[in-house]
């Protein structure tokens, strides 16, 4: 299988004064299209970090991260702009929905920053709401859904640009159980039925164990890389 | 990104926080409405005196006794006696003043008017026949005095119509009698209520021959003003020159700035009324232009709070591709827009208040005023308020774009 990303002695250190906090200390690891990865960790290990790094949302204090062959760190803002529009698909814990805006604008969001003719957007946006079951929820607002459904609007949102690669940060985090499950079985079905790549962060192992690769991070090094042999479905009960 | 897009993007901003929106705009508001207030009353209060001017008569050429206030201050209290018969009657040659068809002394000053016990102030002018032309004065009752009664000195006596309302209020004057100053003389004419015109308030004036104004009332052989009307607009130049040139041999003056007279005509007077009503307005519009610049230091501190506070919508639209350059053109028209559409309120609340302000000064003060709605002044007010969005809004929507997208995803 084709490598997607590679990343190699990946450092990170924020500087705060005298004191230089080493949040990520020579990561390596790389992954294939179409895998789906899970990254845990306690909480300070530094996955989130990592996640920013991969989602060209930060860069590297030093080493290496090659995308898709493009290496990012000779990459300008603009370029990055670029890469995060066309290549790469967030879902935030905390949803980050545009407040007074409907569903249909805020899956549109992305469109807005891209390539793709306006004629397009209507209907793209439609069939993504449409995937994750949502299409009676168009031209609500946000404050007038509940959290599994705006998560699945975030999910809508980060499908529009037929992303490479989709990173989803601690996704069911703010959710009960039976939305999380919702948005964890959507999250699989890309990954299944789809082909899509997928990045999850989470401390949960049962969520973590819905992945075919689990890498865990502790003090911002890698501790275990291994592949889930379990590997749990949806269909299972989600709390064990 | 096309301009509808940063537009509707910038426009959902601003919707959010409608009320901070609509009260950040106050200060451009309020700016823009006392400019068009200021500049549509300043306009109208500049065309109600060029009317009282134009009431003169386009031909009409004023020469007053006296040098140019503007002058060097070099001339005595006899200056102000330098106008006499003799001007007359020269002024009166063809061969002087080839173009001139009239010569009109004229005195004038305050007076009282008593019918039995009832006083009243009065203007008193002291001319000739030609008054009646010169100035469109047409008597209701009776008529003007005629040349012959201005030769003999005649006590006649042509009034204005509140002077008729004050001393005779229910009562036909004409051929009763009147005092003036003192002295006894006969209504032979009332003329009507018109209002101010030509600067005068015709309506508590009496006109009396200027003979026997001379000769009975002030006791001088000295004219206030020598009124001339020339054939035609065209020979108004030619004729100021003529009256200049007679008057200074006359006078043995040869040095122009040395002046003993005044020499006005219509076109002057206008001119010199519109240099003091357009400087007055525009130094008030400057006074309230200042509002605007505080309403911009508004839009930036508003603006400024509205990056911090939406630091997280910055870090998400960052996150799904947004470059620096798109977040700074949106937070940049989301000033422009908040100036622009203050500007646009603006002209609408300065419009609606002249227009009442216009309505409340021909009701309460009963002037002949017109409603001007200042194009130039709306539409450069509403152009400067785009601007003063783009200058102060320059500095948050800088600031929004350079936020890093995970400290703004970050951010609770």
């Amino acid at each position: 299988m084709a490598t997607l990303l590679q990343i190699q002695d990946l450092v990170k250190e924020y500087v705060d004064g005298d004191t230089i906090t080493r949040a990520l200390d020579g990561i390596n690891f790389n992954v294939n299209k179409g895998e789906f990865v899970a990254i845990m960790g306690p909480s300070g290990s530094g996955k989130s970090t990592l996640l920013h790094m991969l989602g060209f949302l930060d860069s590297p204090t030093s080493g290496q991260y090659i995308f898709d062959g493009i290496n990012t760190h000779e990459l300008v803002e603009e370029d990055v702009a670029k890469l995060r529009s066309r290549k790469v698909g967030f879902v935030f814990q905390a949803f980050n929905l545009l407040a007074k805006t409907s569903v249909l604008e805020n899956v549109k969001l992305p469109l807005l920053y891209s390539d793709i003719p306006e004629h397009e957007w209507n209907d793209r946006a439609k069939k993504a709401i449409d995937s994750v079951g949502l299409t009676h929820r168009l031209y609500h607002e946000p404050s007038e859904l509940s959290g599994g459904e705006k998560q699945r609007v975030a999910i809508a949102r980060a499908l529009i640009n037929d992303p490479e690669i989709i990173f989803a940060d601690e996704p069911t985090g703010n959710l009960d159980s039976t939305s999380g499950k919702k948005v964890m079985s959507i999250l699989e079905d890309l990954h299944d039925n789809k082909g899509h790549t997928i990045i999850l962060i989470t401390h949960e192992t049962h969520t973590a164990e819905h992945a075919e690769r689990i890498i865990r991070i502790l003090d911002g090094k890698v501790e275990k890389d291994e592949k889930v042999l379990n590997k749990r479905s949806s269909t299972d009960n989600f709390l064990k | 990104m096309n301009i509808r897009h940063y537009a509707h993007a910038s426009f959902i901003g601003l919707k959010t926080n409608l009320v901070r929106s609509i009260l950040t705009i106050l200060g451009i508001v309020i700016g823009i409405a006392s400019i068009i207030l200021i500049v549509s009353l300043g306009n109208g209060a500049q065309n109600l005196i060029l009317d009282q001017v134009k009431g003169l008569g386009t031909r009409t050429i004023i020469i007053s006794a006296g040098g140019d206030a503007a002058g060097p201050p070099n001339r005595t209290q006899s200056t102000k006696v330098s106008l006499k018969q003799r001007d007359v009657d020269a002024l009166e040659q063809k061969s002087n003043a080839p173009h001139i068809s009239k010569v009109m002394p004229l005195v004038n000053g305050a007076g009282t008017a008593e019918v039995g016990s009832n006083s009243y102030r009065i203007s008193l002018f002291g001319a000739t026949d030609a008054m009646s032309e010169i100035y469109s004065l047409v008597p209701v009752e009776g008529s003007f005095f005629a040349e012959e009664e201005v030769r003999s000195s005649s006590d006649v006596v042509v009034i204005g119509s509140e002077v008729k309302n004050q001393l005779y209020p229910n009562e036909d004057a004409l051929g009763k009698r009147i005092k003036i100053e003192g002295h006894n003389f006969v209504i032979v004419g009332v003329l009507p209520s018109k209002g101010s015109s030509a600067l005068i308030n015709f309506d508590k004036a009496a006109i009396i021959p200027y003979t026997t104004a001379q000769n009975y009332i002030f006791g001088t052989k000295y004219f206030n003003n020598i009124v001339v009307e020339s054939d035609s607009e065209k020979t108004i130049a030619l004729s100021v020159d003529d009256i200049k040139n007679t008057l200074r041999t006359l006078h043995k003056i040869e040095d122009p700035t040395k002046d003993d007279f005044q020499v006005q005509n219509q076109a002057d007077l206008s001119n010199r009324l519109s240099i003091i009503t357009d400087v007055l307005t525009y130094f008030l519009a400057a006074v309230a232009a200042i509002s605007l610049l505080v309403g911009g230091i508004g839009i930036m501190n508003i603006m400024l709070v509205s990056v911090t506070e939406r630091t997280r919508e910055i870090g998400l639209r960052k996150a799904v591709g947004a470059t620096n350059r798109n977040i700074l053109i949106q937070f940049l028209l989301e000033a422009v827009y908040l100036t622009l559409a203050g500007g646009i309120v603006g002209v609408l609340i300065g419009t609606t208040l002249s227009l009442i302000a216009s309505f409340l000064i021909i009701k309460v003060f009963g002037f002949d005023w017109t409603f001007i709605f200042p194009y130039s002044a709306a539409i450069i007010g509403v152009a400067v308020s785009a601007v003063v969005g783009l200058v102060f809004g320059l500095y948050p929507a800088r600031q929004a774009s350079k936020k890093s997208p995970i400290e703004a995803l970050r951010y609770e």
